[in-house]
């Protein structure tokens, strides 16, 4: 993955638009959060290999970024990604990883369902 | 010392959970010829460390670490190792007796006189505590003449108020090359962590090397049963 071009990047989400596509969005503070640091309110969604068909994406604000991606009738977004690449499977992963290289957000997007 | 035993039959839900406290004790027990089976459960698919800059994304990790656990089982000298295919951090949320069966399967396979896992509700991470409840489950359901022993990791803060001190101390000192090895093995996972626990070692701090050549469990109290 590289920094976030958003020029780039803006491109890309529109070839996914208009398309049955799989998602995969996850936010974490990682398991052990409340383990180090008690107290902690340790929350997160995850979820994977839902299909929708989003008419409009958007990237938005200075890095870390900002995703949105318009629905027939609702909305997906992410904030804080600072990643992306395009796999040998054509797939679009981002991600926001903090200083130290922790995953704190993903979104993915695909023509095909990942992998389990 | 570290008692003979007819085969182990380790239970882990990710790469890595067995480096930091049992690899010592795994690689005793296949130096003494004692057979020893490392399931483990998932590829550690939701791991958090990807670098800054990344080294991998979110659907490469498994790919890693699953390098890496084959790395980790070569270091331990350790032959049988079974990866369940389940995936990170949904270990509780799938069918409990699903889980017991998977337990079940792998113990009437390889008839152990000794299973290591983690301790139900003392060991952090969701997954832990998941594996831990198939695990005494499986084991509590078989005739009490012959149910393997049962060594447990615990860790939750507030371990030693709730079980005390561990009543299994294996000392591995003469295979910290090969705990050391296993670690390292991991390195997605650990490569910061040892970088500063090795030039501890190096200063012959006293704790890093109590850490490193000491391991210990919990024998599950089958008279202080969790649920």
């Amino acid at each position: 993955m590289q920094p976030v071009q958003p020029n780039h990047l803006q491109e890309l989400l529109n070839s996914f638009a208009n398309k049955d596509v799989y998602i995969h969005l996850e936010t974490t503070n990682g398991a052990y959060a409340g383990h180090f640091k008690e107290g902690f309110f340790n929350a997160g969604a995850f979820i994977r290999n839902v299909v929708v068909n989003y008419e409009l994406g958007k990237v938005a604000g200075d890095s870390p970024h900002r995703i949105g991606l318009k629905l027939p009738y609702g909305w997906i977004y992410a904030q804080g990604i600072t990643h992306y690449t395009v796999d040998e499977k054509d797939r679009l992963l981002m991600a926001g990883l903090d200083p130290e290289g922790k995953l704190a957000v993903s979104l993915e997007i695909s023509e095909t369902p990942f992998t389990y | 010392m570290i008692k003979e035993e007819r085969h182990v039959l380790v239970i882990f839900p990710h790469p890595d959970d067995e480096a930091f406290g049992v690899s010592g004790t795994i690689s005793t027990y296949i130096e003494m010829g004692v057979p020893v089976t490392y399931a483990c459960l998932t590829l550690g698919e939701m791991g958090r460390n990807l670098g800054n800059p990344p080294f991998a994304n979110r659907e490469t990790l498994p790919l890693i670490r699953k390098k890496e656990l084959l790395q980790a089982a070569a270091s331990m000298g350790l032959s049988d190792l079974r990866m369940m295919g389940l995936r990170d951090k949904t270990i509780e949320f799938e069918d409990d007796e699903k889980m017991v069966k998977l337990v079940e399967d792998l113990i009437n396979d390889t008839n152990p006189s000794l299973v290591i896992s983690f301790y139900p509700g003392l060991s952090v991470h969701p997954d832990h505590d998941a594996t831990a409840r198939a695990v005494v489950r499986a084991i509590r359901r078989m005739p009490v003449a012959d149910r393997p022993s049962l060594y447990t990791i615990a860790f939750a803060n507030n371990t030693l108020e709730i079980l005390g001190e561990p009543d299994i101390i294996h000392n591995v000192e003469a295979v910290a090359d090969k705990k050391i090895a296993t670690l390292n093995s991991h390195a997605s996972q650990t490569v910061w962590m040892m970088r500063d626990m090795e030039k501890r070692l190096a200063e012959n701090d006293a704790d890093a090397l109590k850490w490193l050549h000491t391991e210990r469990f919990y024998t599950y109290d089958w008279n202080n049963d969790f649920e």
